[in-house]
């Protein structure tokens, strides 16, 4: 690890301060920064805290909607299950301390191609909400480790609609248990939504085809045979492109079935 | 019912309780006063030229001591390979140069280029990466077959070729053995890989030297499984310090799965940069570095051919195999794929000519030597494949096949040179069927099939050479090194004894075992008995452990020593009872005369030898400590059958293993438990071979699977709960406790039958499919199931 600077406020507002300094890093969770830092893979000149703010933690469930805190650990995600199969891929990500510190603001910003909440935030049409503005699901993930938010910007919170019905399935990778593929599928007063991570090369995305054979007729019937094309599908030792097509529609179906 | 603490009595591991409560006291655990840092700025190319290391901005930056570099050992021992093979044609193997550093050249991705000695570890980072190295890329070697190429870029220029030997066993075989094979009336032949491991330890290595300028004399603390070879081979070879100047540590070792055996660049250096700069240097791998500097395991490319008569007897086998060696010979690389390989080849069964030919071969990669089981699972991975193969393709019964064709009369002399003293293969294949509620396996696939799975049972039998062994033999097979275990018994005067051994424990259990095995001889509680390994300072010259060797050398070596001692103690019992020695025995730790209500306890005799005013001074000394050097006469030979039964995913490829059975014959068992905790990791391992892991180098040499994120090891929920049987017990013949040794036997025993289910799950299922390369990943399965 190269020696940086610490600072930990206690408001959004001074974590937003300290993050003008140049080559300044937010620290949520850690459990993806740290190991980059240990690792010399990174040399931020500071890091900014988020684990005083009061204001980044907790879940409120309101109507229509369920907000959770950008700071908010996965294992209290996996706790709450204002919308289970949220929960339920929450309380299945990494081992027991990965998920005592890791946080969804964390996850979401980062935006590992191979992660499990970028799935989740697209399939069920999520706004991600920050110090300066609120983004819609569909404009925020660009691709491979790359968002919609600004230098300095800051992840407060993500306000996800009650779906009627969902489901998370994924295939793990044997090695990191990260997802191979992993589908979220969710049925919600606008239609429904397939979002699809660890597949693509240009990561999370929605499978269209999917969502227009499901918004007809919501079975696993409706996807028989479906696969999205191979090409643009990652290949690597773990498995090919034509692999991950199959899992995709694999994993489609069955999120369709556990989903009811 | 076994005494209590004694053979075969389940005593609880003592040495968990500190290992459990992190009382444990491992080699990063020491450190040493004034201690500096190393560390290793290592190639990030798997081949290139060295033009130039310029040090000289690293040098000034803060905290660095002193930095070095390839040149500091010029004229220095390179690191020595411990095994010498002959070729085909009599030739000793090409054996290349293996520099602390290195020099003139990079040879794989993790080759040591030089090394900083800093204040903090932090300040030895920092300056490594200023070195500033002006490298020349040259073409990677990394795939075996295109290494042997004529023309082929070579991995040491001042070799001939990328070939390290070609081995043909026994080569006076080979023309019987092309005949047998052309007038068979059934050839079966399958090519595989035996895919490359990465052994990774709990623990990774650390190294710490320190100089004492006073004394003049070395001190190395290393995470090693052998302590006295590493003395041996660094101070002889590497270094140039005399025995008695150099001490060797090897104290809590948390695994080692044969990667600690061998004698590395960072013990050698350690050693040495601590005298240059007259202080104690450390050096704690990180994880990273573990998977680019420990030596790997397996990696062989086979062919075999399995001929048969037409009433399906063996008639011959016939292999060839290129063997991956890596940049440099690692202290017994050359051995693994050889006499530790082709000796196996006749498994459980009597075919009567089996010619193996090995060729070994040099690539821009990591070292690779042995890895639990070494050379013995390669082996038995191919015969087994390649028989239920064979059952497949004439439409026999696999068990029935393997029964047949078993080996039922011992001493069985093999073709391939080595004699197995004792055996019962049908024993452990019947203790086998009694686990695995064979008739109900259709009911099981049917249950299965409902659900939309394909189920499938793998069998498979093993045999394996361990308890290494006889020195002369290995002398002749090309062993720079004896294989005697030792030992040294101190009875101390008020009864309680150390036992010093030359064996090593770095999980095995020994400071439960060994105690039991004096316990049950003298007749006294176990926790009178305390063992020592893994200092070369205060245990008898030794040979470590490796080869399933402990309890049947090692522990042979003990018994030798303390029946000296019970020999002794004899003589002085009669003397104090006056009676004559023949008729002093000894029972529940009570000397008495036979016949006679005469007896004096274990512990009055103990304080006799020690103050010897009623003594026989003119007969024997005073004291009672003894020592002994064993050498066995042979190998032992433990054998099993194994099962697996594994459902398939058709739709994922996934493999899940619903129940995995495996039964042993280890001789005689000291500790039930203990044997039991070996055989569980050693499947955990093999089945982490047969669905998991899998080291893989790109075409550049670059290691691909670098990390735990794309290296899969297996954890708990990997692997079933198993079943087994430890009751068919033939006590090997030729070593005192009559044991066989057991740490390799899962390891050796459990991939092929987890492979065979796959393939027996995909052929109930129609598909055509003979065979799988390991890991049998989920991506492999359904591209095999969808021609993909
Ligand atoms: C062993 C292991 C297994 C794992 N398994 C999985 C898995 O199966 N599925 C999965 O999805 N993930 C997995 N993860 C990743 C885990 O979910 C991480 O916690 C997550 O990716 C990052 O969250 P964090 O809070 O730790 O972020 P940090 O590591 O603290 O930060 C990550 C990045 O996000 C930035 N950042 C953090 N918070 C904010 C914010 N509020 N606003 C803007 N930027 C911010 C940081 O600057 C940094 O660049 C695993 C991790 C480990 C170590």
């Amino acid at each position: 690890m190269y020696a940086f600077d610490f600072e930990r406020p206690s408001t959004v507002a001074d974590a937003v301060a300290a993050l003008s300094a140049e080559d300044a890093q937010a620290l949520s969770g850690g459990q993806t920064l740290i190991p980059t830092l240990k690792q010399r893979l990174a040399s931020p000149s500071k890091l900014v805290s988020l684990g005083g703010i009061a204001e980044l933690q907790g879940i409120t469930s309101d109507g229509d909607a369920v907000t959770i805190g950008a700071g908010t650990t996965h294992a209290a995600v996996a706790a709450d299950g204002s919308i289970p199969a949220l929960s339920a891929l929450a309380g299945n990500i990494g081992d027991p301390a990965v998920r005592n510190r890791g946080t969804i603001g964390g996850s979401l910003a980062n935006n590992d191609p191979a992660a499990c909440y970028p799935s989740a935030a697209l399939g069920l049409g999520a706004t991600i909400v920050t110090n300066a503005r609120e983004i819609v699901a569909d404009d925020f993930f660009q691709g491979l480790f790359t968002t919609a938010l600004d230098e300095g910007e800051i992840i407060t919170a993500v306000r996800f609609p009650k779906p009627q019905a969902a489901n998370y399935q994924k295939f793990e990778q044997p090695a990191s248990r990260f997802a191979l593929v992993g589908v979220f599928v969710a049925k919600g007063a606008d239609g429904v939504r397939v979002a699809v991570t660890g597949a693509s090369e240009d990561g999370v995305f929605r499978w269209s085809e999917a969502e227009a054979a499901l918004g007809s007729n919501f079975s696993a019937g409706a996807l028989d045979g479906m696969a999205p094309p191979a090409d643009g599908m990652i290949s690597d030792l773990h498995g090919s492109a034509a692999y991950r097509a199959n899992l995709v529609g694999v994993m489609t179906r069955r999120a369709v079935a556990a989903a009811g | 019912m076994p005494m209590d603490g004694g053979i075969g009595a389940s005593t609880k591991r003592r040495e968990d309780v500190r290992f459990l409560t992190g009382a444990g006291n491992y080699t990063d655990d020491i450190n040493v006063n004034g201690q500096a840092y190393v560390a290793f700025l290592r190639s990030d190319v798997a081949h290139g030229k060295i033009k130039s290391v310029d040090t000289s901005d690293a040098a000034g930056m803060p905290g660095v001591i002193r930095i070095f570099t390839g040149a500091d050992f010029e004229g220095i021992g390179g690191l020595p390979c411990g095994w010498q093979v002959t070729d085909r044609h009599g030739e000793p193997m090409q054996e290349p140069a293996h520099p602390v550093l290195a020099q003139g050249k990079v040879r794989h991705v993790g080759d040591p280029i030089a090394a900083v000695v800093a204040e903090t570890l932090e300040q030895a980072k920092d300056a490594a990466e200023a070195i500033e190295v002006d490298l020349e890329e040259l073409p990677a070697v990394v795939d075996m077959k295109a290494a042997l190429v004529d023309g082929a870029v070579k991995v040491h220029d001042d070799l001939t070729s990328n070939l390290c030997y070609d081995w043909g066993f026994v080569e006076e075989n080979r023309d019987a053995v092309d005949q047998a094979i052309k007038s068979a009336a059934h050839v079966t032949t399958l090519e595989l890989r035996n895919q490359r491991l990465v052994a990774n330890p709990m623990e990774p290595r650390v190294a710490i030297g320190d100089f004492n300028r006073a004394t003049g004399e070395s001190t190395l603390y290393t995470t090693s499984q052998n302590p006295h070879v590493i003395r041996l081979l660094m101070g002889a070879f590497v270094l140039g310090i005399p025995e008695h100047k150099l001490r060797v540590v090897a104290p809590d070792v948390g695994g080692g799965f044969g990667s600690k055996i061998f004698h590395y660049a960072e013990e050698a250096f350690c050693t040495f940069a601590a005298k240059a700069i007259n202080r104690p240097v450390k050096w704690t791998a990180s994880r990273s570095e573990a998977f680019l500097s420990d030596a790997q395991g397996r990696d062989h490319v086979t062919k075999i051919e399995l001929a048969l008569d037409a009433d399906n007897n063996f008639t011959a086998i016939r292999t060839e195999t290129y063997a991956n060696m890596g940049a440099y010979l690692s202290t017994f690389a050359p051995s693994v794929p050889t006499w530790l390989h082709g000796t196996l080849m006749a498994g459980n069964y009597k075919t009567p000519v089996i010619y193996v030919n090995v060729k070994a071969v040099f690539t821009n990669t990591v070292p690779v030597d042995a890895y639990r089981g070494a050379g013995r699972p390669e082996a038995t991975f191919q015969l087994e494949r390649v028989i239920d193969k064979a059952a497949r393709e004439l439409g026999v019964d696999p068990i029935a096949l393997r029964r047949q064709n078993f080996v039922t009369e011992f001493p069985y002399a093999t073709p391939v040179a080595v004699e197995y003293d004792t055996g019962d293969y049908n024993g452990t294949m019947d203790a086998l069927e009694r686990m695995i509620d064979r008739d109900g396996f259709a009911a099981r696939r049917a249950a299965s099939e409902a659900k939309g799975k394909l189920r499938g049972l793998g069998i498979n039998c093993y045999i394996e050479a361990c308890g290494i062994a006889p020195s002369q033999l290995v002398g002749q097979l090309g062993a720079r090194a004896g294989l005697y275990e030792s030992a040294t018994v101190r009875v101390n005067a008020t009864g309680g004894i150390v036992v010093m051994t030359g064996s090593h424990s770095h999980g095995q259990g020994h400071e439960t075992t060994f105690p039991q095995v004096i316990a049950e001889m003298i007749g006294i509680d176990a926790s009178m008995v305390e063992i020592e390994h893994g200092d070369t300072q205060n245990t008898p010259m030794g040979m470590g452990t490796y080869g399933s060797r402990s309890i049947a050398v090692g522990g042979s070596a003990m018994v030798r020593a303390a029946e000296k001692i019970i020999a002794k103690a004899k003589k002085i019992a009669a003397h104090l009872m006056e009676a004559a020695e023949a008729d002093v025995e000894l029972k529940d730790g009570q000397f008495s005369v036979a016949g006679t209500d005469k007896s004096v306890a274990w512990g009055d005799v103990c304080l006799a030898a020690y103050v010897p005013h009623n003594y026989p001074l003119e007969e024997i000394e005073p004291g009672l400590e003894e020592t002994a050097f064993y050498d066995p006469s042979n190998f032992t030979y433990p054998a099993g059958a194994y099962s697996c039964e594994v459902e398939v995913d058709p739709e994922t490829g996934k493999v899940e293993i619903c129940s995995f059975a495996a039964a042993d014959d280890f001789g005689n068992i000291i500790n039930p438990m203990i044997v039991d905790g070996q055989v569980h990791g050693g499947i955990g391992q093999g089945i982490g071979q047969a669905l998991l892991e899998n080291c893989v180098y790109d075409d550049q040499g670059q290691l691909l699977s670098a990390s735990f994120m794309d290296y899969a090891m297996p954890r708990a929920d990997d692997v079933p709960f198993y079943e087994v049987d430890h009751s068919s017990r033939t006590p090997c013949t030729h070593n005192p406790l009559g044991v066989k040794g057991c740490g390799e036997a899962g390891a050796i025993g459990s991939p092929p039958s987890v492979v065979n289910a796959v393939i027996d799950a995909l052929q109930s299922g129609g598909h055509d499919v003979d065979h799988i390369d390991m890991p049998v990943s989920p991506s492999r399965v359904w591209a095999a199931m969808n021609n993909a």
